[in-house]
């Protein structure tokens, strides 16, 4: 299976964004670089609503992801409660 | 098909032909295997200058730089013309020789191994 | 009570697709006249997905928040004269290449995404297209912002746009965007939307910008990260495009290949700008560019590929060429421009020995070899006082307008000439694939304006190289040469309090 990544800048609420996706993707990894934070998963990885709204500690709307988003490889699904990106392969 | 455009009989303009350059013809040279130059030159010059003027008056121009340059054995020295190999004679012009516009002539000197013999 | 609230997809359909309308009493065929032309087939716009479902008012909501942090940083950055502490002032001279040669690009975007933006028969497709169109205006702009406080110190920044339509290297980008902008809209989807966005915007914008972090270049990349987070969704543009015309027709297969082909090779090219960048003009070092175009192209390119075969797509079959040239692109790169520097806005240096340390470790198979040689003659030289700046003016490709430097692969110190005739008239070329994107389309590329040609035709100014350097609005002596000695150089000696 190929790895799927996302990347944000490295601040306050993307620690919390990466924070949700270590407890949502048992393998993810984590790689921290200057300015960023990059996460790489077999497959898929998947950004979810509540989790990130728990760690965050108010509500988070998914579509927030953009501000501190850099890239991301993969196809995207995205709903009200989930952000998920994926390879088919 | 020469381009994919909206209309079928769109063409192009050659924007370098040789009626461009004022009577003059353009002529890149090149020393192979001495990467201290990092291309190939281009040079404008006269159809009707002889070979022997080219060596006098360019080559110093183009690749004097060099630290092997004074030792380059003239008439030993191989040539390409548009990869080609290529016997000039040093008394004939560039249009009697085949060396047209836009041609490319590689000088290749083997016994010649560059700065430091790493083809620099 | 309130009312409920729509879901995402509801919002999406409501306020994107239901913005459009039927032609009723005009042909659709004259509202859209490049959608055919190309040989392309739609049968169904409706099949157009748009993962993100961004609709224009959450557009409008998101950009506004980035642009205040954004600008909150740039105000913070020229308050604290954030000039000063970059890690080297020779740094600098990346940013000057990145607004003189990739700003332009974004506002070529910006024109390129407008023209699809209303071309394109389907409404999803529009409105995506017209977000990055605003987008690549926002990227610009931000961009100039940044560096017009660089600008206040530093020489070579003034004149970028001047500068943009002459300068012999900045017809590199120049010519790779009008080339897209010229196609019809679906080849410049495929060119700039999917090749260039998907596949190679990361190599430029993510580890390079991590690097000016390193730098101590708080405003770059800061608009650098600002702008990769419009990138992710023009990836995501991308990577529909090209799905949803392998979808629509199996005729489509056979073009989108083509394009991908001719672009994935035009975009790598244009990036050997960026290469150099990251291994020769970044004090702290932060990966190379080997090491960038292993994690960027070949693992995340890689994945996409075998994604892509279910269609049909193949990698393209230079790939292999790619993969060895990584070894060598940047070095054979800073070698241009470190003896044309006398003809370039920005300034050059030979290598430190730390440095050359650095390149050594990380090509260890190329660097000792091939290159150490070439700065080692360049160092003698300069102890001479005779710091090498070459004669004569370089022969360029056809196509990419790059100087002929590159090499062969088999034989790296062996230039590769490739050359064909058409209408009676040779062209010459730096790689197989540059030969083969002219000789698809020779009436495109004869159009070439080649700085070089140009040059010699008498058009830039006419005489000898200082009457070209006045035409680019270069003084001589300031902002070009090598960066010892420079102005740039003085001034930030005296910052710094060094004699």
């Amino acid at each position: 299976m190929s790895r799927v990544q996302i990347a944000f800048q490295d601040n306050d609420e993307s620690r919390y964004i990466v924070a949700a996706i270590e407890q949502d993707n048992a393998t993810a990894v984590v790689h921290y670089e200057p300015a960023m934070i990059r996460v790489e998963n077999e497959g898929s990885l998947i950004i979810k609503r509540d989790t990130v709204s728990e760690q965050i500690g108010m509500e988070w709307d998914v579509q927030a992801l953009h501000i501190n988003l850099i890239t991301l490889t993969g196809h995207i699904d995205e709903d009200d409660d989930y952000f998920k990106i994926m390879w088919n392969n | 098909m020469t381009i994919r455009a909206l209309r079928d009989d769109y063409h192009g303009e050659f924007k370098d032909s040789l009626e461009k350059f004022g009577g003059l013809q353009l002529v890149y040279l090149g020393w192979d295997k001495h990467q201290m130059f990092c291309s190939s030159r281009a040079y404008p010059l006269p159809p009707e200058m002889r070979f022997q003027e080219l060596l006098d008056n360019v080559m110093p121009e183009a690749f004097g730089q060099h630290p092997e340059f004074t030792q380059i054995n003239w008439n030993r020295a191989q040539w390409i013309l548009d990869n080609s190999v290529f016997e000039p004679d040093h008394s004939k012009t560039l249009t009697e020789m085949g060396i047209g516009h836009k041609s490319l002539l590689r000088l290749v000197t083997p016994e010649l191994t560059g700065y430091k013999g790493a083809d620099i | 009570m309130s009312p409920k609230k729509l879901n995402l997809k509801d919002k999406y359909k409501l306020l994107t697709r239901d913005l459009d309308w039927e032609f009723s009493y005009e042909d659709r065929k004259e509202a859209f006249p490049y959608e055919e032309f190309e040989g392309i087939k739609i049968t169904d716009w409706d099949k157009w997905e748009d993962p993100f479902r961004l609709t224009m008012e959450s557009y409008w909501k998101y950009q506004a928040e980035k642009e205040k942090k954004l600008y909150a940083i740039y105000d913070a950055f020229a308050q604290n004269n954030g000039q000063t502490n970059v890690t080297d002032a020779r740094y600098v001279n990346a940013l000057k290449l990145f607004l003189t040669g990739v700003s332009p690009g974004e506002h070529a975007a910006h024109l390129g995404f407008a023209f699809t933006g209303r071309q394109m028969g389907g409404i999803g497709a529009r409105v995506a297209a017209q977000m990055q169109s605003i987008d690549e205006l926002r990227h610009i702009q931000t961009q100039i912002h940044a560096m017009s406080h660089y600008n206040k110190f530093f020489d070579g920044f003034d004149e970028f746009n001047h500068m943009h339509d002459r300068l012999w290297y900045l017809s590199v980008p120049k010519s790779f965007f009008e080339d897209a902008r010229t196609a019809g809209p679906f080849e410049f989807m495929i060119a700039i939307g999917f090749s260039f966005e998907y596949v190679l915007t990361n190599l430029l914008f993510v580890p390079f910008m991590s690097g000016a972090a390193y730098n101590g270049d708080m405003a770059t990349v800061t608009f650098g990260f600002s702008a990769q987070s419009d990138e992710a969704r023009h990836m995501t543009l991308g990577l529909e495009i090209i799905k949803f015309l392998l979808e629509q027709h199996e005729d489509n297969l056979p073009i989108v290949q083509k394009w991908l082909d001719k672009w994935l090779w035009r975009g790598y090219r244009l990036l050997t700008l960026v290469a150099m960048m990251m291994d020769y003009m970044l004090p702290q070092k932060v990966m190379s560019w080997q090491e960038a175009w292993e994690l960027y192209f070949e693992d995340a390119g890689g994945a996409l590929f075998k994604d892509l075969e279910r269609y049909g797509i193949k990698m393209p079959d230079y790939t292999d060429t790619i993969k060895q040239e990584k070894e060598h692109l940047s070095h054979q790169a800073w070698w241009i421009f470190y003896q044309y520097t006398h003809a370039a806005a920005f300034h050059t240096w030979t290598p430190s020995a730390e440095e050359m340390d650095w390149l050594s470790e990380k090509y260890p198979d190329t660097f000792d070899k091939y290159y150490r040689p070439r700065w080692e003659l360049a160092a003698e030289m300069e102890a001479k006082g005779e710091r090498f700046y070459t004669t004569g003016l370089p022969q360029l490709c056809q196509t990419c307008q790059i100087p002929m430097a590159f090499t062969e692969m088999s034989d790296p110190t062996q230039v590769v000439y490739r050359e064909s005739i058409y209408n009676d008239e040779r062209f010459h070329f730096c790689s197989d694939p540059c030969k083969s994107i002219f000789d698809n389309e020779p009436e495109k590329y004869v159009n070439a304006w080649l700085p070089v040609h140009q040059i010699l035709q008498g058009n830039c100014g006419g005489g000898g190289l200082d009457k070209v350097i006045e035409y680019y609005h270069l003084e001589d002596g300031v902002a070009n040469l090598d960066f010892e000695g420079s102005p740039d150089a003085e001034r930030w000696k005296d910052w710094k309090g060094v004699a």
